[in-house]
């Protein structure tokens, strides 16, 4: 087994002797992306032309399909079939568990029971997109309604605790709490959200033979493959699953969804090609969305900022299906020093659509709260809220004490306040104008995990020498496909246009895929093995041949750089010996695993978000003018992509701040907002002066690289921050988000202004 | 019903439901799925088109609706061998991640542009009759109607900043 140690000992990544690794490079796949040349799930070009298919979702969110009248839909021209609970092909149960939370089945219309409002009920498949999605308008389906309970409102603390997990107590919170000579207890609420990615869920599928070829759009390819084969009960070998590009996932599309399980029956059933979408309406309610929470923070302190103790209890709703739990308070657990603590998760199931997990699930909703806590209670004690932040800054795990595997939280906060002018900040509320506007600065830590998952990779090099990389991973956006190139080129010491990058595919050696920031660690350590045992079986290849200048050795002495093998001044091009050794080409694979005693350090990515705000005083506006995060997250492997994904993620955080956020409608059970115009995303006009800067960093606890991830470290208390901008810029305290016009008023003319 | 579009300077002689989009007769017609569907209902931009030089979403309209116009999509202004210098400017200036919104911004940039030199004003335009300089407001605003979930927004102004400063 592989221990932490065995990680510290030098290598090229590190030696990063052709300075590719860090470096800015472009997109692999741009050039494709910018010319609209990259082929997502709806567009692949199937064998022959395809029908098309189109899901009918219900109109209710609890009760029972009586019947559902497909004569209407069939006889409609162009339709080859439509089907409904009633007549759906046979397929595996739902229950088959991918883990705790995730089921591996997508079955397709299982039960007679509806269990939240947009479900998929019936489906209907035409030649033509316009014939289909008017056919799917003449299904009608009879149902027994049944009277959804869908409000997510609790009163206290009460709820039942997640299956299997009690809360987290530290010596005696409720004593110590009570005992604080300051202190700060109050409840936040955030809303539903929903990730809204660019590209629906689509997928493309054909079968030959038994051998079925799905296009979809999905974060997860071999889970994915495995759980279309279980639902169809064929062997997983059989399912080709490919999902080259990505239009956007954030977690949505870590789960998938009855597109992929229709085309794939349908295709079957009807004998050729078939391209099922989910419309932008069917997407709210059709996949997954973060559920509302109520945060309840506390937080007790001495008069010099010393935390004594500290609490955050998350409550959540989940659907009738699935388990998954927003948990809301694990990222408190690691962050600031207090003896006394107490930290949880509650739940409470209701007829609504299922919850899941969206970029920074936990932090994404928890930090909303609690890093505002942190501005209260700075604001009561009368400390600089950084400093608040600094007093606090723990040695290591305040909650296990287990040691930081790398930790810069503190110099994210000073460098970021440096930069941003934070020392401009005039700590009382409502005291910088521009005009009409008043303005605030405010401030907030960014914190996510970070972890290592196994996964292969394979390299192979052909008589060019040409680094060829594959590995069954998806780039959802992240800059995947650029990064393990960059890996590639700098292990094997060959300039980065001889990589080629394959990914997205069942075939290929598989990789857990994107989501929870551990795509480029485990991607990428998973192909720096690969490179490690391809340079090995090089250097064999060459020490043994007599025509080559290498022959004889010594093994250890040789060097790649620039496409060449050496040792000293004995060389030749990788492609001359790979050109007389194996000129069809060598390949190799290589592994990571998780390290057996990683669990002995805590492992996290950090960072500082500072935002200023303008707010107008007569209509309640709320503009960010200027936002800046500063991230501490291992070895950054390119600077220009790992900045996209801190500076989209701080966009995320605007969005939940400001304009993001679904409702239930009591009376059905739907979303109140089901499309783009009404779920309002941050949009270009939004956002102002925005960037993220990266703090050197080497992680060597978190793998043999020393990176982590970045995904949804910008999310992280970005929120919070413009929250607390917007207390400094006008005195008002926001705890229900989004904060919206009419809450920044009400509040203002409840301040008398 | 039978319809000619020039598409990316080629006309393309056409026979279609009448139901069928502008956006759905290049993806699913004419194998132009480069213009993108995000919403189907004008909401998000990803379908943008220029119809006549004019930057429309093209999901709002009908392909009979344009019967002998010219429309330019992502495919007819530049390929990944010679790309048009606001594609390359929004990958130097890493302007997109997923890429799905992509295609859209670039046609909607270049209508944008083209509004600006024929002096259309916007909402940030303070002076209706003075020459319109491209402020960063400016040119937020004009792109407001592409939404890019992925959040490019500060490389996207980057981008179409470092075309027109160079095309200027
Ligand atoms: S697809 Fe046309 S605006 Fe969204
Ligand atoms: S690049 Fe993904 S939506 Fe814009």
């Amino acid at each position: 087994m592989t221990q932490v140690a065995d990680w510290a000992g030098s290598n090229p990544i590190k030696e990063n002797r052709s300075r590719l690794i860090g470096k800015a490079v472009d997109r692999y796949e741009g050039p494709l992306k910018v010319s609209g040349t990259a082929a997502y799930a709806h567009e692949v070009v199937p064998p022959s032309p395809p029908a098309y298919g189109v899901m009918v979702p219900s109109t209710i969110a609890r009760g029972r399909i009586l019947s559902v009248d497909l004569a209407a839909a069939r006889a409609a021209p162009g339709v080859a079939l439509a089907w409904s609970h009633f007549d759906v092909p046979e397929q595996a149960p739902r229950n088959v568990m991918l883990n705790f939370f995730q089921p591996l089945t997508t079955p397709a219309f299982e039960f007679d029971r509806v269990s939240y409002w947009g479900e998929q009920v019936a489906f209907v498949v035409a030649d033509t997109l316009e014939n289909a999605t008017a056919a799917a308008a003449l299904v009608k389906v009879d149902y027994e309604i049944e009277a959804p309970e869908v409000t997510f409102d609790p009163i206290g603390d009460e709820g039942e605790h997640p299956p299997g997990e009690s809360d987290v107590q530290v010596g005696d919170f409720a004593a110590a709490f009570a005992a604080a000579p300051v202190r700060v207890d109050a409840v936040w609420r955030t809303p539903p959200q929903n990730h809204c990615t660019m590209e629906p869920c689509a997928t493309t599928a054909w079968w030959e033979g038994d051998k079925l070829t799905v296009h979809a759009s999905v974060q997860l390819v071999r889970k994915t493959q495995h759980g279309l084969a279980e639902t169809l009960k064929i062997p997983p070998e059989n399912v080709h699953l490919l999902t080259r590009y990505i239009g956007g996932g954030f977690g949505a599309k870590a789960s998938w969804y009855e597109d992929l399980t229709l085309a794939a029956l349908a295709s079957r059933e009807i004998g050729r090609p078939v391209k099922v979408a989910f419309t932008r309406q069917q997407m709210m309610h059709g996949t997954i969305h973060r559920p509302a929470t109520r945060l309840h923070a506390r937080l007790g302190a001495t008069p010099d900022g010393k935390l004594t103790a500290m609490s955050l209890i998350t409550q959540t709703h989940l659907g009738r299906v699935g388990n998954f739990v927003e948990r809301g308070s694990n990222f408190s657990r690691p962050l600031y020093s207090a003896p006394n603590r107490l930290t949880g998760h509650r739940i409470f199931h209701l007829d609504l659509p299922v919850a899941g997990a969206m970029r920074a699930p936990g932090e994404g909703s928890g930090t909303l709260a609690f890093e505002c806590a942190m501005d209260e209670l700075a604001e009561k004690l009368g400390i600089d809220p950084l400093e608040l932040r600094v007093i606090n800054e723990p040695e290591v795990n305040p909650e296990d004490g287990r040691p930081f595997s790398s930790r810069q939280l503190t110099r994210c906060l000073r460098e970021g306040a440096e930069r941003f002018g934070w020392d401009k900040r005039v700590s009382v509320p409502g005291r910088v104008r521009d005009g009409r506007w008043t303005l605030g600065l405010g401030m907030a830590t960014a914190i996510r995990g970070s972890s290592l998952l196994p996964a292969k990779a394979s390299f192979t090099v052909d008589a060019e020498g040409v680094i060829t990389v594959k590995q069954g991973m998806t780039d959802i956006g992240t800059g995947t496909y650029t990064v393990l190139g960059q890996i590639a080129a700098e292990t094997m010491g060959v300039p980065l246009k001889s990589v080629r990058v394959e990914i997205g595919d069942s075939e290929l050696p598989p990789a857990p895929g994107s989501g929870g920031q551990f795509g480029a660690a485990t991607a990428g350590s998973a192909c720096f093995e690969a490179g490690m045992n391809l340079r090995k079986a090089i250097v064999e290849i060459a020490v043994a041949d007599p025509a080559s200048p290498l022959y004889g050795g010594p093994s250890e002495n040789v060097t790649f750089q620039d496409g060449i093998v050496a040792i000293s001044n004995r060389s030749e091009t990788i492609a001359e010996l790979i050109r007389r050794n194996r000129p069809d080409g060598l390949t190799v694979e290589g592994e990571i695993k998780p390290a057996e005693d990683s669990g002995k350090w805590s492992t996290q990515t950090y960072g500082a978000h500072f935002v200023e705000v303008g707010i107008d005083t007569v209509t309640g506006e709320v503009r960010v003018r200027r936002m800046l995060g500063v991230f501490a997250a291992g070895r950054i492997l390119n600077y220009k992509t790992a900045r996209s994904q801190l500076t989209g993620g701080m966009i995320w955080g605007v969005g939940s701040a400001l304009t993001e956020g679904n409702a239930f409608d009591p009376r059905y059970g739907s979303f109140i907002n089901q499309d783009m115009a009404a779920y309002l995303v941050p949009v270009q006009a939004d956002i102002g002066e925005l960037d993220a800067i990266m703090l050197d960093e080497e992680d060597e606890k978190a793998n043999p690289m020393g990176i982590k991830g970045v995904g949804e470290l910008g999310i992280s208390g970005a929120g919070a921050a413009v929250a607390n901008a917007i207390y400094n810029a006008c005195g008002v305290r926001v705890r229900d988000y989004p904060i919206t016009p009419d809450k920044v008023l009400a509040g203002l003319m409840a301040l008398g202004k | 019903m039978r319809t000619t579009i020039t598409v990316n300077g080629e006309a393309r002689a056409l026979d279609l439901d009448t139901r069928t989009t502008l956006l759905d007769t290049l993806r699913e017609h004419l194998g132009l799925p480069g213009t993108k569907k995000g919403c189907d209902h004008g909401q998000c931009g990803a379908c943008t088109v220029l119809v006549n030089g004019v930057r429309i979403n093209s999901c709002l309209s009908l392909a009979v609706m344009h019967d002998g116009d010219s429309v330019t999509t992502i495919e007819g202004i530049g390929t990944p061998e010679k790309l048009h210098p606001l594609q390359t400017a929004f990958l130097t200036e890493d302007a997109f991640q997923c890429g799905y919104c992509t295609p859209g911004q670039i046609c909607s940039a270049l209508g944008m542009l083209e509004e600006v030199k024929q002096n259309w004003p916007s909402q940030e335009t303070a002076d209706l009759t003075a020459r319109i300089t491209l402020t960063d407001d400016e040119l937020r605003e004009r792109m407001s109607g592409n939404i890019c979930r992925c959040s490019a927004y500060p490389q996207i102004v980057a981008a179409i900043k470092s075309y027109a400063g160079g095309a200027a």
